[in-house]
């Protein structure tokens, strides 16, 4: 079967989630896309969204349609071509609204998974347990035919794993997107041992259609993704421990935070990236790679802490973020968590100032992340920024360095342990899905 | 014999900011002020210039197309709203696409003309940030012949009809030489801009404009031959400027010498049905302004300063040479060598145009001549050029469509 065959039924499930619904407006455009093409006009398109939460199921109604509507009004100049033979089409604002009638009329919301019985093509963002996916995947292996091929987004369960307990034999591919999934260019993806090369063919043409970046890795727990997220935000929580002895644990997480976004050049602080990410979700993706990995250095006190708390991060459903290690106001740090206090201690100009006079200045000729991200020069001052680091002696200068050196073991294990094909994979996952300016194996230690 | 029968005069000139993009009051996703603010704020700015406004006889406003932007027809109805001297008085709402301000001002002065009134007050506005670019790309599209192009029509329809101009030029002239004196065009404009504090443009902090303006298009989402910079962007302002006979300023008080003689117009209309006849040539254009010189009995030599209507970079250079001021052929080279600079042979949109200033499309026509006339005034602040005593002229061309309606308007300085 083809790709173009494949996308004429398929089915998200967990559709009405972060991720289930960003993969559901860039297969939903793609779907429609191919409905307007002459020669399909006799075929019937469906996708089916899936979501055990019927409340949410409803709010993806209207946000599919929003999606829909701006995907149209951004690419009016291909749609205008695709609807010529449409004599009732004239004006813009008909041809977007045609397209978005078009492409909603392939979508089909429900709460009942037996609606995938016919689709070629499964994908499912369910929430990350691997019981239940497996539960999922037995159900889905009864209802669907043999042809039809599954692609997780799990960030973490091996496929493997799920292949065998749920005995797909082999049609499942890790196909995991990044958050969010129409915005983000990168997809990991992970063959489990037993895969066909059909599969692995349609995961290359769909992410060619999708105009993404696929990066292949390897399928161990964790992946290259969090294979190295993970582990750089327990060394940063690590950190957090010992230094926390001196600068009390408020100031020790300003510290931490600060060096790796402002001496490191990321675009957010460690904190604030285990915020965003959630530190549920970050406990939770730690559980099944402990498990998997059997490594029981794959755990946080602090984080299992703040879990137990309560205090957990991630986002609003209008994506913005929730109050975690750090506090925000419009998506903007305002304070830190005191978690033996347990409320948040808020940063003001005083002691900002004090701290930011104990980690020491940046080298000179500041950059910054963002001033950096269209630079042509970049590599070039990347490399005059940490050369100026390394001479630094300062309490942020030596952090960083050390933040730096722990990076780059991280990912020389990833390839040593056989998670990552090569450096340049891993560099490629953190520069694409985690916008890094510059790859963890990198000159610069 | 002169053309007018009696002297005309212009003053009180006045317009308000181009917002939209670009300029720092300006949120997309915040409330702004709507097509009554700008109608207001023009006519408060040009009667606050004048002692005795009760003398206004009649008003007069140019506008695109506000039924569809803002829902709102019959604007005639707020001059009495924006000041009481308009009540019971006639007032009207002219139309002529992106030149409807360009009628407005012919509307004015052939009433003082006509012996009808002795004092117009003239208003443009637009307000088009009401919608995303798309669908005013359809608003404005009513420009050209909705039966029989739109349909087969590109998505920005009149980007696209500019982008075809460029491509034949290149096509024509060669693509380096037409392409450089695009940019350098982009380039003067945005300078220009920075000198105008009410410019859309004017907190432009682009260190390499000239770059910019090369940029390459892109065809997938947007047109074949021009960039976004090669376009006037999308605006909201109004304009309002007073026209008079002798009596008339006497009547209102306004001292002749703050006033500059208006001493001809051609306006000139194409058949909005047919294809232009040259696409490297605004032939339109061409034809208004030799009209209007004629009837000056002046040459393009005795222009001080100019303003054209650009609405594309394109479209500046053929305005140029539909000017007369350079042969057929080397619009290209005399932009690139710094002629239509402010301190060039013959400064041209001196407060921005239409790329640096902003585009409200009905208030165009009568921004371009209350620039023209600050200029011969001497009331051109930071932006104010040299009017050489020997050539005390200027001259506004304003287009509508694909060079379809056409003013082409003279000024001259008081003596
Ligand atoms: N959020 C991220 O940054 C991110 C990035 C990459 C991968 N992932 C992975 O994607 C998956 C989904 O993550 P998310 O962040 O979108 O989660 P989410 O909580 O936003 O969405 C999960 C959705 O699945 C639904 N669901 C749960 N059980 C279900 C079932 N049995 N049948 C049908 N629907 C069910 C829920 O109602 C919810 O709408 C997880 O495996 C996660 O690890 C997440």
């Amino acid at each position: 079967m083809t790709l173009d065959e494949r996308l004429e039924n398929v089915a998200v499930i967990g559709a009405a989630g972060k991720m289930g619904s960003g993969i559901a407006v860039m297969i939903a455009q793609e779907m429609a896309k191919l409905k307007l093409q002459p020669e399909n006009s006799d075929k019937i398109y469906r996708l089916y969204l899936i979501d055990i939460n019927e409340k949410a199921l409803d709010g993806l109604r209207s946000y599919m349609k929003a999606q829909l509507t701006k995907v149209a009004e951004k690419s009016t100049v291909l749609l205008r071509s695709l609807y010529t033979a449409r004599e009732d089409l004239v004006e813009n604002r008909q041809v977007i609204d045609a397209f978005v009638d078009d492409s909603g009329s392939v979508l089909n919301f429900s709460p009942d998974m037996s609606v995938a019985r016919n689709a070629h093509m499964v994908f499912e963002a369910i929430l990350e347990d691997e019981k239940i996916k497996i539960k999922l995947y037995k159900k889905l292996k009864k209802i669907c035919p043999d042809h039809t091929y599954f692609l997780t987004n799990t960030s973490s369960i091996p496929i493997s794993f799920l292949d065998e307990h749920a005995g797909l034999d082999g049609r499942i591919i890790g196909y995991h997107f990044y958050n969010p999934p129409v915005v983000q260019r990168l997809v990991e993806v992970i063959s489990p041992k037993a895969m066909n090369d059909e599969l692995k063919q349609l995961g290359s043409q769909l992410g060619e259609r999708l105009r993404k970046k696929l990066v292949p890795s390897n399928d161990i727990s964790g992946f290259i993704g969090n294979g190295h997220f993970m582990r750089d935000g327990l060394y940063a929580l690590s950190e957090l421990e010992r230094l926390q002895r001196t600068y009390r644990q408020v100031g020790a997480l300003y510290v931490m935070n600060t060096v790796s976004q402002n001496f490191l050049l990321r675009p957010m602080g460690i904190f604030q990236l285990i915020d965003y990410v959630g530190i549920d979700i970050f406990q939770c993706i730690l559980k099944v790679m402990r498990t998997h990995l059997g490594d029981a250095r794959l755990r946080s006190k602090t984080i299992d802490r703040m879990v137990k708390l309560g205090v957990l991060g991630g986002q609003y459903s209008d994506g913005s973020q929730k109050n975690g290690f750090l506090q925000y106001e419009k998506s903007r740090p305002v304070g830190i968590f005191n978690i033996r206090k347990k409320e948040y201690f808020t940063i003001n100009d005083r002691w900002k100032k004090k701290m930011d006079g104990i980690i020491g200045p940046l080298p000179d000729g500041l950059v910054s992340w963002k001033g950096l991200l269209m630079d042509p020069g970049r590599k070039d001052r990347l490399h005059t920024h940490f050369t100026a680091l390394k001479a630094i002696d300062s309490l942020g200068a030596q952090l960083a360095v050390s933040f730096l050196q722990k990076t780059k073991a991280i990912g020389e294990e990833l390839v040593k342990s056989g998670v990552a094909r090569s450096a340049d994979d891993v560099n490629a996952v953190l520069t694409n899905g985690f916008y890094w300016l510059y790859g963890p194996i990198n000159e610069y230690v | 014999m002169p053309f007018f029968r009696k002297k005309v005069y212009a003053c009180g000139g006045y317009y308000t900011i181009s917002l939209g993009t670009g300029r720092k009051e300006f949120h997309p996703k915040k409330p702004r002020p709507g097509i009554e603010h700008y109608i207001k704020e023009a006519i408060q700015g040009s009667i606050d210039q004048v002692q005795s406004p009760e003398h206004i006889d009649e008003g007069v406003i140019g506008n695109f197309i506000a039924s569809r932007f803002c829902h709102q027809g019959n604007l005639g109805g707020f001059f009495p709203m924006a000041h009481k001297t308009f009540q019971y008085k006639p007032c009207m709402r002219v139309e002529g696409a992106c030149d409807s301000g360009g009628l407005a001002l012919v509307a004015s002065v052939k009433t003082i003309l006509a012996d009808i009134a002795e004092c117009v007050l003239c208003v443009g506005v637009e307000v088009q940030n009401s919608v995303k670019a798309i669908y005013g790309a359809d608003y404005l599209a009513a420009a050209g012949w909705y039966a029989g192009e739109r349909k087969n029509g590109h998505a920005y329809f009149f980007p696209d009809k500019f982008s075809q101009r460029a491509g034949a030029c290149f096509e024509k002239f060669g693509f380096d030489p037409f392409r450089s004196g695009m940019a350098q065009w982009y380039t003067n404009a945005i300078e220009n801009a920075r000198k105008n504090p009410k410019a859309q443009e004017y907190h432009n902090r682009n260190t390499s404009l000239y770059e910019t303006g090369l940029s390459a298009p892109n065809p997938k989402a947007f047109c074949e031959h021009i960039n976004v910079f090669d376009c006037s962007k999308v605006s909201d302002g109004g304009a309002a400027l007073i026209f008079a006979s002798e009596e008339g300023l006497k009547n209102i008080g306004v001292d002749k010498k703050d006033a500059v003689e208006v001493v001809s117009y051609a306006q000139v209309q194409d058949n909005i049905t047919t294809a232009p006849p040259d696409l490297t040539k605004l032939t339109t254009c061409q034809i208004a302004a030799q009209r209007a010189y004629e009837r000056a009995g002046i040459t393009p030599q005795d222009l001080s300063v100019l303003d054209v209507h650009d609405c594309f970079t394109v479209a500046g250079l053929l305005a140029i040479e539909a000017a007369g001021l350079v042969e057929y052929g080397e619009v290209a080279a005399f932009v690139k060598e710094g002629n239509t600079k402010r301190d060039g042979t013959i400064p041209t949109n001196t407060s921005g145009g239409l790329i640096g200033y902003g585009h409200p499309t009905g208030a165009t026509g009568v921004r371009q001549a209350v620039d023209v006339v600050h200029q011969l005034s001497n009331k051109a602040a930071d932006y104010q050029v040299a009017i050489h005593t020997d050539r005390p002229y200027g001259m506004i061309s304003s287009m509508g469509g694909d060079d379809k309606t056409v003013v082409a308007m003279i000024f001259r300085k008081s003596d």
